[in-house]
């Protein structure tokens, strides 16, 4: 069975302006959510204590917040998680004597005059100086990233294409976080390693794509850029979805049945998959063709690349 | 040309009957066990081993196995429950210097076991237990070691019969003031003389003179790692108390300690064996003033005032008999007198001499056993967090020296008999160097960890199913070598796993999953190119031969971004992050193997013979 039989040929690139003013109006959008109302960080940036618990009965939340709330607790925030036996309680920083015993002192509370015994599934407790470590850590980890795969891509193609790549993924990277500032996701320490995921995956198809285009420009004598990057993108469809499509499955069957734990973290990787696949046709080949790539900037690579398939061939 | 040389065949072949032989311990199910390892006192041999099962079989536990390994009687059982009713009974029984805990015990079949093969390491999230992130106090350590030159200073300046009229620690300095200049300069020699790795000034406070002291930054940084690697030593010891197996106490940076004890159910318990920071002291009674007159103020020259537990002050002489950390071994008992809970302590050789010196020379004089305990508190001040730090002294234990003591005495004045077991825990184990406070926790409980495992494995092979029928519809033949190529590189990935003795994680986890899915993009790359070859006209060797090479610099140019992005979430990391990034960095590499050499070995099997094939694509 083949997806796409025929040989394609979408003008994909005669809608690149409209394209460019979507991607323009979402990159606004995201960015006034987050500068609005920002992100819902979870404990591992802010700090503070969550604890997931499992009743043996069906839960009714208003009892375990007055016991929070006659205990001193009155800040904690009470949820179902997952199922209506399991429970979720979050609490920020508390100054107080010993903040690590904080969930053994909540625990006791709710077992005190409780009749069957709750099962502790979970805890986490971090500290508030851990926590703005990781946030800083998480952002320059992102930098590096993308400092990274610039270095890697000029020195394999040239600097069009390094700076067309990181645009597409600054493109990926302000949307994802955009969409969970928007819906108010907890954004957690998984959700950021989603995110470098996304970034891994997200180059990946670009640079299938920049191959694609690079090759194309040496091949065909005719034509203009525009008539050359379609082209290309039209070579690299079938394999653009199918390759969209088996990763979607994956981390869709992670979603479905990975349990609740890594439901953030899954969202992200959906997410990414979608805008990294769109973004690699309109926002990188997009980026380049508006920095005025042509064949002549491309001479020189080619020898590179020779060497390296048969390389490839030998193997 | 699609011919593979007999030697690449058998690379391919062997690659994956070595992956698969190193894949395989993980297919075997762990026992329950439980684990008695002896300390320095205790030996593991066939006289425990024996006890051991005697005990066992007094209780009618039934036990599968006993074997002595390396260092460690391993007791097979059959289930948890009865795992946790064997470690009870040897709690009981094994008496001496041993360590029992619960652990899991690998099934794996000995010609196995011989290759080097092992099961890959579950983490705490898929196995349950707890992972600490401890900060040493690293200002307090500094200045314990100020205290402590301080007190030297003390007795050099007396021993010199230099007059002093003060010493006493500030900030991040000593200052001595004296009377007058002479004193001063006669003390700066002394102890320039003495310590030349200080740093000393000499300065008038108003007219007082005055010497300070501090520590040189080689000093500091001396001491601070001191008080890192001793409180790692500290924690081990007490970790061993607690009877964990297979814990984790690790530096972390240069002033932190990772803590990871799987299994371990009863946080409340660790976290207060690990982070207490008491000590000991013995001191004498000042009886000669009046403890009423110190609450108002007047306290002699030479001594504190103290509060026993009770309520009650007492006046204690400044200078200390004897620390805690003369202390080689204690356990907790019951006072032969009077029937209250004690611990009765054996000090070493050094101690036992201080010991006896000065409880001869003061028979029938009172003696106090002050308990100290340092906590920190973090509090808001102007809305920012801040540590502040307290210690809390407390008498336990008043009593009258009734003969010289020396290597033995007991201990008395204890709450109950759960203080005195602790107390002797504490003490055996040692005291912290510097105290330390927890800032990180993860307890994942067991029920959770099971439900991960499960859920991750499901996903996992839901996902794999998904692809595996795409690309058979998608590719045919060509696909139905890419799912064999998907399935070895599954395998690859678990052998490497199991190899580097890495940690599965639930994030480890997903990034196999991850790896599933673009495991096949190289193979996709590979089968379209094939296809357009053959849309073109091209032959079907030729475009077999054309589809690899020419996809070949794409799959690695894309491959080598991915691993990039892998490797800094590596260096970043936290533990379950870390995990994400080794499966999804083994994946890259095993899939660049099976997706292209792999498939080709197979393709070239299937078609390289004939001469026109008609190919399944």
């Amino acid at each position: 069975m083949q997806l796409l039989n025929k040989k394609t040929n979408f003008n994909f690139m005669s809608k690149r302006k409209i394209a460019a003013v979507f991607s323009l109006l979402l990159i606004l959008a995201s960015i006034g959510s987050l500068i609005t109302q920002g992100l819902n960080f979870g404990i591992d940036f802010t700090g503070g204590t969550m604890i997931e618990l499992s009743y043996e009965e069906d839960v009714k939340l208003e009892n375990i917040r007055t016991k929070l709330e006659q205990n001193g607790y009155g800040d904690a925030i009470v949820q179902n998680f997952g199922s209506i036996h399991d429970v979720l309680i979050r609490l920020p920083v508390h100054a107080s004597e010993n903040m690590a015993e904080l969930s053994n002192r909540i625990v006791a509370a709710l077992q005190a005059d409780h009749d069957s015994a709750i099962d502790v599934r979970r805890v986490e407790f971090v500290g508030p100086q851990v926590g703005e470590e990781l946030t800083e850590q998480g952002g320059l980890a992102m930098l590096y990233a993308l400092f990274g795969i610039l270095i890697y891509v000029s020195f394999r193609f040239e600097y069009r294409f390094a700076i067309g790549s990181v645009v597409a993924l600054v493109h990926d990277v302000i949307l994802t976080l955009g969409f969970f500032s928007v819906s108010q996701l907890e954004f957690d320490l998984t959700v950021l390693a989603a995110i470098l995921a996304i970034i891994g995956y997200s180059l990946n198809d670009t640079i299938v794509v920049f191959d694609r285009i690079r090759e194309t420009f040496l091949k065909v004598r005719k034509g203009t850029s525009e008539e050359i990057v379609n082209r290309a993108l039209n070579d690299t469809l079938s394999r653009t979805l199918m390759t969209s499509l088996t990763t979607l499955l994956v981390v869709t069957s992670l979603f479905v049945f990975g349990g609740e734990v890594i439901h953030a973290f899954s969202i992200a990787l959906l997410l990414g998959i979608l805008i990294g696949t769109y973004s690699s046709i309109y926002i990188a080949s997009n980026t380049i063709l508006f920095m005025g790539v042509s064949k002549a900037d491309l001479m020189p690579v080619e020898k590179d690349d020779e060497d390296i398939n048969e390389d490839g061939s030998v193997v | 040309m699609n011919h593979y040389p007999a030697w690449k065949n058998a690379l391919v072949l062997a690659v994956i009957i070595i992956g698969g032989l190193f894949a395989m311990p993980n297919l075997f199910d762990k026992d329950p066990a439980v684990q008695v390892s002896a300390g320095r006192y205790g030996s593991i041999d066939l006289e425990l081993m024996s006890q051991v099962e005697t005990a066992l079989k007094a209780q009618s536990i039934n036990y599968t196995r006993a074997e002595l390994q390396d260092n460690r009687l391993l007791v097979r059982l059959t289930d948890n429950e009865t795992q946790l009713q064997a470690q009870e009974v040897l709690k009981n029984e094994i008496k001496g210097d041993y360590t029992i805990a619960l652990n899991l015990a690998s099934t794996t079949p000995s010609w196995l076991s011989s290759l080097g093969a092992e099961a890959m390491n579950l983490g705490l999230d898929l196995r349950g237990g707890v992972h600490f992130l401890m900060e040493v106090d690293m200002e307090a350590a500094v200045k314990l070691s100020l205290e402590s030159f301080a007190s030297e200073f003390r007795a050099l300046l007396r021993d010199e019969k230099i007059r002093y009229k003060k010493i006493k620690v500030e900030a991040d300095k000593i200052v001595i003031s004296f009377r007058s200049a002479e004193h001063r300069d006669s003390a700066l020699a002394k102890i320039k003389d003495d310590y030349n790795d200080l740093e000393i000034a000499a300065l008038e406070l108003g007219t007082t003179p005055a010497l300070t002291v501090g520590l040189t930054e080689v000093l500091i940084r001396e001491t601070k790692n001191t008080a890192l690697q001793q409180n790692i030593i500290t924690l081990r010891n007490r970790i061993n108390e607690l009877g964990v197996a297979e814990p984790t106490v690790q530096q972390q940076g240069d002033s932190r300690i990772v803590v990871q004890l799987p299994g371990v159910q009863d946080t409340a318990q660790a976290k207060k064996i690990l982070g207490a920071t008491a000590t000991l002291e013995f001191r004498l009674v000042d009886f000669e003033h009046d403890a009423q007159d110190a609450i108002n103020g007047r306290v002699p020259p030479n001594s504190k005032l103290y509060y026993h537990r009770n309520g009650q002050p007492y006046l204690l002489k400044n200078q200390v008999m004897l620390t805690g950390e003369h202390i080689i071994n204690s356990r907790s008992t019951l006072d032969a007198d009077s029937g209250t809970p004690a611990v009765s302590v054996t000090l070493d050789g050094k101690g036992a001499r201080i010991f006896s010196n000065v409880t001869g020379d003061n028979v029938g004089n009172p003696m106090a056993v002050v308990f100290i305990e340092s906590k920190t508190e973090t509090r808001k001040i102007d809305g920012e967090m801040v540590k502040v730090r307290r210690q809390l002294p407390q008498i336990i234990s008043v009593a009258t020296i009734q003969s010289q003591l020396s290597k033995k005495f007991q201990i008395t004045g204890l709450d109950s008999g759960a203080e005195a077991s602790e107390l002797a825990l504490l003490l055996r184990a040692g005291a912290l160097a510097a105290p330390i406070e927890i800032v990180e926790e993860r307890t994942v409980g067991p029920s959770l960890g099971q439900d991960n495992i499960d859920k991750g494995f499901q996903s996992v092979m839901i996902g794999f199913a998904f692809v595996l029928v795409f690309m058979i519809i998608w590719y045919r033949v060509f696909g139905a070598v890419a799912n064999i190529a998907l399935a070895a590189n599954l395998v690859l990935i678990v052998a490497l796993l199991s190899l580097l003795q890495a940690t599965l994680t639930l994030p480890g986890i997903a990034g196999i999953v991850l790896t599933v899915g673009m495991a096949v993009d190289a193979n996709v790359l590979i089968f379209e190119r094939i296809r357009e070859e053959l849309r073109v006209g091209n032959s079907p060797q030729a475009s077999i031969d054309a589809g690899y090479s020419k996809a070949f610099s794409t799959i690695a140019d894309a491959n080598i971004t991915t691993l990039i992005a892998a490797i800094v979430l590596f260096s970043f990391g936290t533990g379950s992050i870390k995990g994400f990034a080794v499966t999804l960095s083994l994946g890259i590499l095993t899939s660049m193997f099976t997706a292209i050499v792999g498939t080709r070995a197979a393709v070239n099997l299937i078609y390289g013979r004939q001469n026109r094939p008609k190919l399944s694509i």
